[in-house]
C-alpha cells in the first residue's frame, strides 16, 4: 500500500486560535475515506490545504508525492456550494467540459478527445440527457451530479468532495454515494460529511475531525463509538461558541 | 423618418455616424455580455468615468482625444483590476474613488484649457455626428482586437467568469485572464464613448446583453443577440433623433432603456403566467 495523502502534524490558524492542531493523516491509494466533524471543526480548511489553496502554519502536507499545489492537476474537486450564480448562461455539458481545461492548450477550444472524456463523465453520472440544459434549470441533486461529472472529466487520481449532499434530498444523496461506491475501484476518494451514520455504510474508513484528528476504521465502528465520537465534538463546539460569544 | 433615410443616403457625416454605431454595437454586444454575466458593471463604470481624466489632459495639451482615451482606459482597467484582485473587501470603495477622481482631473484640465468648453459635453454625452472618419478605423481595429481575443480565449473567459475557484484549481492563470477581460472592457468603453459619451457607456454596455440574457441561456448566442440589439438601438436612436434634432447619444440610450423595461415586463408577465 502506498499513501497518496500524507499530513504530518499539520496546524493552521487564520490568525486567531488554531483551526487545525497537529493533524496526522495518511490516506492509502484506493481508500474511500470519510472525513466527518461538526461545523467549524476545520474540515473545509483541511480540504483547502490538500488543494494547495492554503499553506499549513506548521507541519507538512504531501499529496501524490509532491506539494498539494503540484498535485492539483490530478485532484478532482467537488465544492460544497456552487460558487456561481444560478442564472449563469451555461449548459451542463459546457460545465463538465471545463474539467478538461487544464489539459487543453492555453489557446483555443476543446479537442474531440476532450469532448469524448466529458461525454463519458456525463454518462457515468447519469446526466448525459441533461447536457444541453441550462444549469439554472437543474435540481440540487442533478447539479451535484454535474459537478461530480466535471471533477471526473479531469481524470483525477484523487477525488475530493466537500459535503456533496448538504443541500439535496436523501434519495439524491443515496444516488451520489452509490456512484462514489462504483468509482472507488478507480480512484482514491475523500469525502467530507457531517452525517457519520449515513456515510459509514459506504466508506472504508472514517476520520473524525474537530481541530484534532481521531481515526477509526468502519469495521471497528460500533454504535457506542459513534456516540462517543459525536458526544465529545458536540461538547467542544458548545465550548468554542461560548469562547467566541 | 423618411427625411432621415434621405439624409443618410446623401450626407457623409450621417453615414459615418451610422457606421460608428454599428461598429460600437459589436464591441458592446460581445464585451457587454461578459460585463452582465460576471456582474462587473460597476468596474466598467469606474473605467469609463476615469477616462475623462485622460481626455481632459489630452485636451489641455492639444493631443488626440481618442488615443489618450485608450491610454487612460487601459491604465484605469489595470489599476481597477489589480485593486479588485488584491483587496477584494475594499475594491468597491477604491473603484468609487477612481471613478470620481478621474472625472475631477478631467474637469480641471478642461477648465484650464482656454476657449469655449463645448467639448466637455461631447465627452460626457458623446457626439456620434461629429466622429472623424479616422476614428472609424480606430473603432474597427479595436473591434477586431476584441473579437480576436474572444475567439482565442472563449472557453477560458467562460470558465473564469463562471467559477473562478475551479479555474484556479485547474491551473488556469485566472488573474491574467481577468485582467485581459478588463482590458477588453476598457477598449470597448473607448469605442462606446465615441457614440454615447462616457456617462451613458454603462447603459449601452449592459442593456443589450441584459435583454438578450432574458431569452437565451448560452453565452455565445447572448453575444450575437446583444450585438444585433445594439445595432438596432444605435441606428434606431440615430434615426429618431434626426428630425426633432435631439441629442443622438441620449436618444439611443432612451430607446435601449425603454426596450429593456418592456422586455422586463413581458418576461416577468410570462413567468407569472407559467407559475
Amino acid at each position: 500500500m502506498n499513501p497518496i495523502v500524507i499530513l504530518k502534524s499539520v496546524s493552521f490558524s487564520y490568525g486567531g486560535p488554531p483551526v487545525l492542531e497537529e493533524v496526522n493523516l495518511a490516506v492509502e491509494e484506493g481508500e474511500f475515506l470519510g472525513l466527518v466533524g461538526p461545523n467549524g471543526s476545520g474540515k473545509s480548511t483541511l480540504l483547502k490545504i490538500l488543494l494547495g489553496l492554503l499553506e499549513p502554519s506548521s507541519g507538512q502536507a504531501e499529496v501524490l508525492g509532491g506539494t498539494p499545489a503540484q498535485a492539483r492537476g490530478a485532484i478532482g474537486y467537488v465544492p460544497q456550494f456552487a460558487a456561481f450564480p444560478h442564472d449563469f448562461p451555461i449548459s451542463a455539458g459546457e460545465v463538465v467540459l471545463q474539467g478538461r481545461l487544464g489539459h487543453v492548450r492555453l489557446l483555443g477550444g476543446y479537442r474531440a478527445e476532450d469532448r469524448e472524456i466529458a461525454k463519458q463523465a456525463l454518462l457515468e453520472t447519469y446526466v448525459w440527457d441533461l447536457k444541453d440544459q441550462p444549469i439554472g434549470s437543474l435540481s440540487g441533486g442533478q447539479l451535484q451530479r454535474v459537478l461530480l461529472a466535471r471533477a471526473l472529466a479531469t481524470q483525477p487520481k484523487l477525488l475530493i468532495l466537500d459535503e456533496p449532499t448538504a443541500s439535496i434530498d436523501p434519495r439524491a444523496e443515496e444516488d451520489i454515494f452509490d456512484l462514489l461506491k462504483k468509482l472507488k475501484s478507480r480512484m482514491t476518494i475523500l469525502v467530507v460529511s457531517h452525517d457519520i451514520g449515513f456515510i459509514s455504510q459506504y466508506v472504508t474508513r472514517i476520520a473524525c475531525l474537530n481541530r484534532k484528528l481521531v481515526c477509526h476504521t468502519t469495521s471497528a465502528l460500533t454504535g457506542e463509538m459513534i456516540q462517543q465520537l459525536y458526544g465529545s465534538p458536540v461538547h467542544m463546539i458548545r465550548h468554542t461558541h461560548e469562547v467566541k460569544g | 423618418m423618411s427625411a432621415f433615410f434621405h439624409a443618410l443616403a446623401s450626407q457623409d457625416f450621417l453615414q459615418i455616424a451610422f457606421i460608428g454605431g454599428l461598429l460600437a454595437s459589436i464591441a458592446c454586444g460581445v464585451m457587454g455580455s461578459y460585463v452582465v454575466v460576471k456582474r462587473m458593471s460597476f468596474l466598467a463604470g469606474g473605467i469609463a468615468h476615469a477616462v475623462l481624466g485622460g481626455m481632459g489632459v489630452a485636451y489641455f495639451f492639444g493631443k488626440s482625444p481618442i488615443s489618450s482615451a485608450i491610454v487612460a482606459a487601459l491604465v484605469a482597467a489595470w489599476v481597477i483590476g489589480w485593486v479588485s484582485l488584491r483587496w477584494r473587501q475594499t475594491a468597491d470603495t477604491i473603484i468609487a474613488a477612481l471613478w470620481s477622481v478621474g472625472m475631477a482631473v478631467g474637469v480641471i484640465f478642461i477648465s484650464m484649457t482656454p476657449g469655449y468648453n463645448v467639448d466637455l459635453m461631447s465627452y460626457l454625452f458623446g457626439n456620434i455626428l461629429m466622429i472623424p472618419r479616422t476614428d472609424l478605423y480606430i473603432m474597427a481595429t479595436l473591434d477586431g482586437l476584441i473579437m480576436l481575443a474572444v475567439l482565442m480565449f472563449y472557453q477560458q473567459f467562460l470558465t473564469v467568469c463562471f467559477d473562478e475557484e475551479f479555474a484556479r484549481l485547474r491551473g488556469l492563470p485566472v488573474d491574467f485572464f481577468y485582467l485581459l477581460l478588463l482590458t477588453l472592457v476598457a477598449l470597448t468603453v473607448v469605442v462606446l464613448i465615441q457614440v454615447v459619451g462616457l456617462i451613458l457607456v454603462i447603459a449601452l454596455l449592459t442593456l443589450p446583453a441584459a435583454i438578450a440574457a432574458q431569452y437565451l441561456r448560452r453565452l455565445a448566442p447572448i453575444m450575437i443577440l446583444a450585438t444585433i440589439l445594439g445595432m438596432l438601438f444605435t441606428s434606431g436612436g440615430l434615426a429618431l433623433s434626426y428630425t426633432p434634432d435631439l441629442p443622438a447619444g441620449a436618444t439611443i440610450i432612451l430607446v435601449a432603456g425603454t426596450t429593456y423595461l418592456v422586455s422586463l415586463l413581458v418576461t416577468g408577465f410570462a413567468q407569472r403566467r407559467r407559475c
